[in-house]
Parts: C-alpha cells; sequence; structure tokens
C-alpha cells in the first residue's frame, strides 16, 4: 500500500508539532522517521495510523484519502513503545484480539490456527500461555509485532520499536525485523531517534527537525551527502571546525582542510573520528587521552586553538598522552557559513 | 535472625501489633466471648429467632442493593471524574468524600426530611405511589449514601493509571468502543471494583447512625440487625446483643474472605512465573 502525505499539519495547544510535511512512501518499503525529541515525527506516525487527526493537509492510502478515517478502520497495525500488550490476557489472547472483536467473523479454529501461525512467525512457539509480565521485553515486542500483523495490516507501523531494549537484544531484532519485513512485503513505517538503527534497518530514511523534514534519502545518500549540518551531526559523532575558506581551502587551528566545493569566505566544516589520519598533513596536535575499546583506541586530542578533536586507530598503534604530532583531515562535509 | 537493610523492623512491628491488639482484636474477642458465654442452644435460639431472621434479610439486601447501585453509579462517577474535565470537577469530587466526613446521623435525618412523605423528594415520589422513608427502600438509600466513596475512591487511582496506548493499541485493532470496555477496561478494573464492593458491603452491613432515621425500625419489616443489637443492649442483655452483633462480624469477615479470593485470582496475570 502507497502512502502519501501532503502538507500535513498538527498543532497541539499551541505548539506547532508539525509544519506542512510531505512524503511519499512506496507499497512495500521500510521507511525510517530519524529524528530528536521533539521533532514531530511520533506524531507523524500518529496521524498515519490514524489516532490522531491532521489539522490540515491530506494522508492517502493508496489513491483513498484516509485523512479522516478512524484508526479502527484504517487498517493499520500499531506497535507501540512500550507494547502496550493487555496484562490480563495471555500472549495468545494478546495475538488473537484483534481477531476476535473484528467485524469480519473468524471460527474459533481459524483464529486458533493464525495465533499458532503467528507465534512461528516471531518465534515464540510455546509460550502462548504465558502472560505478559511473565516474558522478557524482546519477547513482548515480538507478541506486539505478532498481534499487530494478525488483523492483516495495509501498513505496518512501528514507534520507537526497539527503544526500551538493551543493545544486544535490540540488534537481533532489527535483523529480525528486516527479514521480517522482506518475507511479508508490508510496507513499513517506524520512528527512532538512534540513528544506528535508522540506518541500520531502513530502505529510506526521513531526517526530521522541528516538525520538518529536512532530508530523506537511501541511507547511503545521507550519510555521503548530508545537507546541512544539523544532518551531519545528527547521524554520528562530529567535529565543527570553523575558519575561512580561500580556493577550495579552509584554515583552521593552524593548518589547512581541503574544501574543494566551496565558495571563499567563513565555512563550517564537520570531520568524523575516521575521517583523520594521524601523522600526516599540517595541523598540529596534541593527544590529551586514549581511550581503549574492542575494535580499536580512540584517541583524543587538543589542536593549537583548544579545539578538542576524536579519531580512531588500529588496537596496534603505539599512541601515549602526551604526543605531538600533525593531523590531516582526508573527508569532510563543509558548509558555507552565512 | 537475618540481617536486614531497612532499620526499625522490630519496633515498628510491635507497636502495630500492640495497637492492632487493642483497638481491633480486643474488642472483637470480647464479644466473641461474651457470645460464647451463652450455650450453643441459647445461642442458636437468640440467633435464628424469627425477629432477627428478617433482620437479617432486610440488612443483607438492602446492603446488596446499594452495593449493586454503588458499583454502577460508582464507577460511572469515577469515570466521568477521571476521563473528562468539565466546570466544578474539583467540586464533585471533594463532594464525593462528604458521605465519610457527615456524622451519619446528620446525614440519616437530612435523608429522612429529604424523603418523608412530605419533604422535598418524598412528596414527588408518593404522588407516583413509592414510599421511601420507612420502607426499605429508605434503608437502601441510606446505605447507598454513606459507601459511595468505598467504590469510587478505588477504582479511581486505578483508572488514572491506565495506559491511554491499551486502549489506543484496541482501537487500532479494530475494537469497537464496546468492544473495549468490555475486555480490555473492564477486566483490568475488576480488582479494585472487588476491594470497593468489599468494603461498600461491609459497611452497608454494620451502618446504624443514618439507617435508623429514615428506616421506620419496625421489626420484622425495616428493623436492620445493626439496631436489634442495639435494643437488646439496651434491655441490658448483652450476651444477646454479642450473639447478634457475632452474626454481623462473621457475614462480613466471610464476605471480606472471599472478595480477598476473587481478588488474587482476579490479579493472577500479575504473578511471575
Amino acid at each position: 500500500m502507497k502512502i502519501t502525505l501532503d502538507t500535513v499539519v498538527k498543532t497541539f495547544d499551541t505548539f506547532r508539532a508539525v509544519h506542512g510535511v510531505s512524503l511519499e512512501i512506496e507499497s512495500g518499503e521500510l521507511i525510517a522517521l530519524l529524528g530528536p525529541s521533539g521533532s514531530g515525527k511520533t506524531t507523524i506516525l500518529r496521524m498515519v495510523a490514524g489516532l490522531e487527526y491532521a489539522d490540515s493537509g491530506s494522508i492517502l492510502f493508496g489513491d483513498k484519502d484516509a485523512t479522516d478515517i478512524p484508526v479502527r478502520d484504517r487498517g493499520v497495525g500499531f506497535v507501540f513503545q512500550h507494547y502496550a500488550l493487555f496484562p490480563h490476557m495471555t500472549v495468545a489472547e494478546n495475538i488473537a484480539f484483534g481477531m476476535k472483536v473484528s467485524k469480519r467473523k473468524r471460527s474459533r479454529e481459524e483464529i486458533a490456527t493464525r495465533v499458532t501461525e503467528l507465534l512461528a512467525l516471531v518465534r515464540l512457539e510455546g509460550l502462548g500461555d504465558r502472560f505478559p509480565t511473565q516474558i522478557s521485553g524482546g519477547q513482548r515486542q515480538r507478541v506486539a509485532l505478532a498481534r499487530a500483523l494478525a488483523v492483516d495490516p495495509r501498513v505496518l507501523l512501528l514507534d520507537e520499536p526497539f527503544g526500551a531494549l538493551d543493545a544486544n537484544v535490540r540488534r537481533d531484532l532489527r535483523r529480525w525485523l528486516r527479514e521480517i519485513h522482506d518475507q511479508l512485503g508490508i510496507t513499513t513505517l517506524f520512528v527512532t531517534h538512534d540513528q544506528e538503527e535508522a540506518l541500520d534497518l531502513a530502505d529510506r530514511v526521513v531526517i526530521l527537525e522541528q516538525g520538518r523534514i529536512v532530508q530523506e534519502g537511501t541511507p547511503e545518500e545521507v550519510c555521503r551527502r548530508p545537507n546541512s549540518p544539523f544532518v551531519t551531526k545528527f547521524l554520528g559523532d562530529a567535529h565543527r571546525l570553523v575558519g575561512p575558506v580561500t580556493s577550495g581551502s579552509a584554515r583552521v587551528a593552524g593548518g589547512t582542510v581541503a574544501v574543494p566545493s566551496l565558495p571563499d569566505g567563513q565555512a563550517e566544516i564537520f570531520v568524523r573520528p575516521a575521517d583523520l589520519s594521524w601523522g600526516e598533513g599540517d595541523i598540529p596536535a596534541e593527544v590529551t587521552r586514549v581511550i581503549d575499546r574492542p575494535d580499536g583506541r580512540r584517541v583524543v586530542v587538543r589542536l593549537e586553538d583548544g579545539t578538542t578533536l576524536e579519531l580512531d586507530m588500529p588496537p596496534e598503534t603505539r599512541i601515549e598522552k602526551g604526543d605531538r604530532q600533525t593531523l590531516r583531515v582526508r573527508r569532510a562535509h563543509a558548509f558555507p557559513l552565512a | 535472625m537475618r540481617r536486614r537493610v531497612l532499620p526499625g523492623l522490630t519496633l515498628s512491628l510491635g507497636i502495630t501489633l500492640l495497637y492492632v491488639g487493642l483497638i481491633v482484636a480486643l474488642p472483637l474477642g470480647a464479644l466473641i466471648f461474651k457470645a460464647a458465654s451463652l450455650g450453643p442452644e441459647d445461642y442458636w435460639r437468640i440467633i435464628s429467632s424469627g425477629r432477627a431472621l428478617a433482620s437479617y434479610r432486610v440488612t443483607v439486601l438492602s446492603a446488596a442493593a446499594a452495593t449493586v447501585f454503588n458499583l454502577v453509579f460508582g464507577l460511572a462517577l469515577a469515570w466521568v471524574l477521571v476521563r473528562y474535565s468539565f466546570p466544578g470537577k474539583r467540586l464533585v469530587d471533594a463532594i464525593v468524600d462528604l458521605p465519610f466526613a457527615l456524622p451519619t446521623a446528620v446525614a440519616g435525618i437530612a435523608l429522612t426530611t429529604l424523603f418523608a412523605p412530605n419533604g422535598w423528594f418524598g412528596s414527588w415520589l408518593s404522588e407516583a405511589g413509592i414510599r421511601v422513608a420507612y420502607t426499605p427502600l429508605g434503608i437502601m438509600i441510606a446505605m447507598a449514601f454513606t459507601s459511595l466513596p468505598f467504590i469510587v475512591r478505588t477504582v479511581q487511582p486505578v483508572l488514572e493509571d491506565l495506559d491511554p496506548a491499551l486502549e489506543e493499541a484496541a482501537q487500532s485493532l479494530g475494537g469497537s468502543d464496546v468492544a473495549i470496555f468490555r475486555k480490555v477496561i473492564l477486566p483490568l478494573l475488576v480488582p479494585a471494583l472487588l476491594a470497593g464492593v468489599s468494603l461498600a458491603f461491609a459497611r452497608s452491613l454494620g451502618e446504624f447512625g443514618a439507617i435508623i432515621f429514615i428506616a421506620g425500625n419496625q421489626p420484622f419489616e425495616t428493623e436492620i440487625t445493626a439496631l436489634l443489637a442495639f435494643i437488646r443492649l439496651e434491655e441490658y442483655d448483652y450476651q444477646a446483643a454479642a450473639a447478634i452483633a457475632s452474626v454481623l462480624l462473621i457475614t462480613a469477615f466471610a464476605m471480606l474472605a472471599v472478595t480477598n479470593f476473587l481478588q488474587a485470582r482476579a490479579l493472577r496475570y500479575t504473578a511471575r512465573s
């Protein structure tokens, strides 16, 4: 099911949560709405679900205007941030709920068969008789998904689906959600504030700031060509350097950075830890701290003007506090400073 | 003894047990002791006399009716107070506690004045052929009045804590408002409703002050058990009074035990495996 949002606006009391957002989601796509808290991403998701009504603009499901269709008739599966499982029902009863209350009558056997199928799909065979308090967070998350899928939704919507889980479970569930999506081919929209999660999982990432879409594109597009300082910073660790540009080269902290596409004038330059080389280039720096991690060493350095940068080095690197060397910025995202 | 992190167990437990003993258990023990000083035959004769049986019937039926009324009305009131905002909401919320604060005799006199055949409500009702004052209906109204806060105040906090996402989830799964209320909200309120019902019913069984003014107190018709015990007291027949009171006590106790059991059953989903 293709979903189209056309200049959708939502205001709560006096706070404008969503400013004229337009977005097209192709049938079968897996889309991430990514943004910091207060960026309006959850509000957009809830409007697509019909849990909030848009003040103006329209939401289309296929060619049909769904803007005013109430949630119970919209045919969406919604997975809530804290799962919202019915605590007094067993896992199987939770999954069966939608089928039991639906206008379409199903026989008891039909429901039982479908529940068994869904339990197998979410790999929770044998846990049907447990209550939600008796299973782990990751399992609850999967029950919530099975419950949403039980009513054969045309669209699957997930609000911060992995937010409440610990890192390892989160990574597993992410892979698994991707598999389920590929298997079912259902149009899926999920909200997250975790850029890694969005990039890991989605076909396309929509980045929001203060109720507006600031950039959308595949993970590759947004990572390689962020279109603003906000997107650059939001997508991952980035240090900001400021300096004047003359003929494609910026002067920063006693050295230079190549910024070929930039016009002359003040510029802000963002560099990531992996974009820096130690012992090359012409920016003088002193090591202030070395942080060891399983996959390498992160080195914190101070430049002449007091700016602190971090860079990643292989685990074998011999380096310690107090070492002085020069740095080279191999790669940077630079924007003219207005 | 195992070492504990939280201090003051011995002291606080000691004080609590002492007070429970002095304030609750001692008088009840004295009551049972007094009743037990009758022989089994005398005891049985007193508690199964025609007049006593009639008083049980009036008391239990009125209390049951009042509790059912409060179950519906108290749930509705709690619902409205939690779910909606309207002018005067805080006032209504405060008024709910009034039956707790008011001396019950005052409530009884006020209700009698209202419902007497020449009172504000009573004159209207008697035109319609309904008599309230000096009938079991009056007893029921007095009981409903004094026990209303129990159900409202037990259901209200649970309703406030109900996660709105549960209802949204049920809606997104296609549930109608009626289905959501019946299958999601009501089952979650059952433990609180049971607690409220048992308190309200127990209070109604023992209510005295509010009832005696409106009931008319005709033996065999509108005489409640608590009044019968009081009459025996006034006749200096302490043993009979204790015997009749013991029936009330045992009934209330059995009822609380049953609702506790039902509550535990309704809450079984909170148990971790």
